[in-house]
């Protein structure tokens, strides 16, 4: 069994964790649609060191793990709390 | 008749000629180079050769032939899709398989079985239902069935109520076949080396030579190996599992994801089983092979890696289901699993045709439906190439999709949840 550490939970069986996507930077709002694409569509799909979203589901617990995708070994897992400092403003409202 | 076999042992026709030639040194410059051998590859190749007379054509392989998705997949061969530009396609596909054993002259083992796909739910009823609508609309022969009829055709299964997914009936696809994967692979890179296209294993493409006029377009030039450097005409990628990082050499992204894809076969049985039997909703699909071992594949794995390993996990979750199917098996003994790694998109569908380099084409994003359109995919990528036009048969999968926000919605596709 593989076991995935979870910054609120400790260690746990990785069958109680669910794969959330790339860490990406959120688009500014009203910005053009190749920029969403590139936000909802593409994907870096790294074979390396990826730096993704997980999410503990019995805690409704999301959080950020380090991966490596070529000997899917877990590096280190932290809260989002440690990227996301500062709260992200979303009433700029589309660029004029 | 002992003597038959010795004579055969002794005679010219004895060993069989090889089917590859040997490696050769690669040539300065190819009008067409495809990376990636494995069936779409070499199917490429076979159809430029056969049908639009290129023969200077290079196929690199990082492996061998066939040793990627080829040679991992179920082998299940079906077009009861459920989107109309994909029934079309696989059709084709389907069709294209049955007179490929000729093509060849070599047995690619084609069986015609029946494919079935369960319901569980009324939902999943309402779904069949759909499919079997558009699928009769589009000429395929595909129809539901339910519980009763379906005991009589399949009585192997395990119609118990007293189950956590009853059976309350399937898609019946006739049409619904299994092959020999690697016969598949073995026929076209046979075919596509004795018309003149040179197949180069152990080749790895390391980069791609894009030369950039005053900005756009970007148009390539030349491939780099670990073997050296070649010119190109034009080139197509068509690996999978790595479609991403080839596409990164040549300077765009993708939407895919790269996740892997397990199987395994069991010990052989004597046979018992006719028929491919799928659900989406137990994740569970399994056919018995000439060998008399059952075939069985589930869901693709939770998270992307580029690896091929098995995990615990995957074999409790595909037997527990399988247990509720066919109770009996429950002392059968695996004999073999294995991995491989699928290009996932959003929309289940592929992504074949131009890209945003000039003379760089792409046919990738197979996920779990790469096998069954081998033969469509190198047949109509062998005309994109010869005319430069992309076939209106392939035009629905343009990456170009993603952009103008058209996509598929594929939910035809096996082995992911929708």
């Amino acid at each position: 069994m593989k076991i995935m550490t979870c910054p609120l939970n400790g260690p746990r069986n990785i069958s109680e964790f669910a794969y959330g996507g790339e860490v990406k930077d959120l688009p500014a709002p009203g910005c053009d649609n190749e920029t969403w694409v590139d936000y909802v569509y593409l994907q870096e799909n790294l074979a390396g060191v990826v730096k993704e979203w997980w999410y503990h589901t019995p805690t409704a617990f999301w959080f950020i793990a380090e991966r490596d995708t070529r000997t899917d070994t877990i590096l280190k897992t932290y809260a989002a709390s440690e990227v996301f400092k500062e709260r992200v403003d979303f009433s700029a409202g589309p660029k004029e | 008749m002992p003597f038959g076999l010795l004579k055969f042992g002794l005679s010219k026709g004895h060993p069989v000629p090889r089917a590859l030639p040997a490696a050769s040194d690669l040539r300065d410059s190819y009008d067409v180079v495809i990376i990636g051998g494995g069936g779409h590859g070499l199917a490429t190749a076979y159809y430029l050769a056969r049908d639009w007379g290129i023969t200077n054509v290079a196929v690199l392989e990082k492996g061998y032939v066939g040793g990627g998705n080829t040679g991992r997949n179920t082998a299940i061969i079906r077009s009861n899709y459920l989107t109309p530009e994909g029934v079309k396609f696989y059709d084709e596909s389907v069709n294209l398989y049955k007179d490929l054993a000729n093509d060849f002259d070599m047995n690619i083992m084609y069986s015609e079985r029946g494919h079935f796909t369960l319901a569980h739910t009324d939902s999943a009823i309402r779904t069949m239902r759909w499919r079997a609508e558009v699928n009769k609309h589009m000429g395929i022969e595909s129809e539901l069935v339910m519980r009763d009829e379906l005991q009589r055709m399949v009585p192997q299964l395990n119609y118990s109520e007293d189950v956590r997914y009853p059976i309350l009936g399937a898609l019946y696809h006739a049409p619904g076949a299994i092959a020999r994967h690697d016969a598949v692979a073995w026929g076209y890179g046979a075919g596509a080396a004795q018309r003149g296209a040179t197949i180069h294993q152990k080749t790895e493409v390391t980069g791609l030579e894009i030369t950039r006029a005053n900005g756009n377009p970007r148009r390539i030039t030349g491939v780099h190996t670990n073997r050296g450097t070649i010119k190109a005409g034009k080139v197509i990628q068509c690996v999978a599992g790595m479609s991403g990082e080839v596409a990164r050499m040549a300077g765009f992204k993708l939407p895919i994801k790269t996740i892997p894809l397990q199987a395994c076969v069991s010990q052989p049985l004597k046979p018992f089983l006719d028929a491919i039997v799928v659900s989406g909703s137990l994740h569970v699909y399994v056919s018995q092979s000439s060998r008399g071992e059952l075939v069985m594949g589930g869901s693709t794995d939770p998270y992307g890696v580029y690896m091929t390993r098995s995990t615990l996990d995957f074999k409790e979750g595909l037997m527990m289901h399988m247990m509720e199917l066919l109770p009996f098996i429950g002392e059968v003994k695996l004999l073999r699993q294995w991995a491989g790694m699928t290009d996932m998109t959003p929309d289940f569908a592929p992504i074949m045709g131009e890209t945003p380099v000039d003379n760089y084409y792409i046919d990738a994003g197979w996920g779990t439906w790469g096998f069954k359109a081998t033969p469509v995919v190198g047949k109509r990528n062998a005309e994109m190439l010869a005319t430069g036009k992309v076939p209106d048969l392939i035009k629905p999968f343009a990456l170009q999709r993603f952009h103008d926000f058209t996509l598929l919605g594929e939910k035809g596709a096996a082995s992911v949840g929708h």
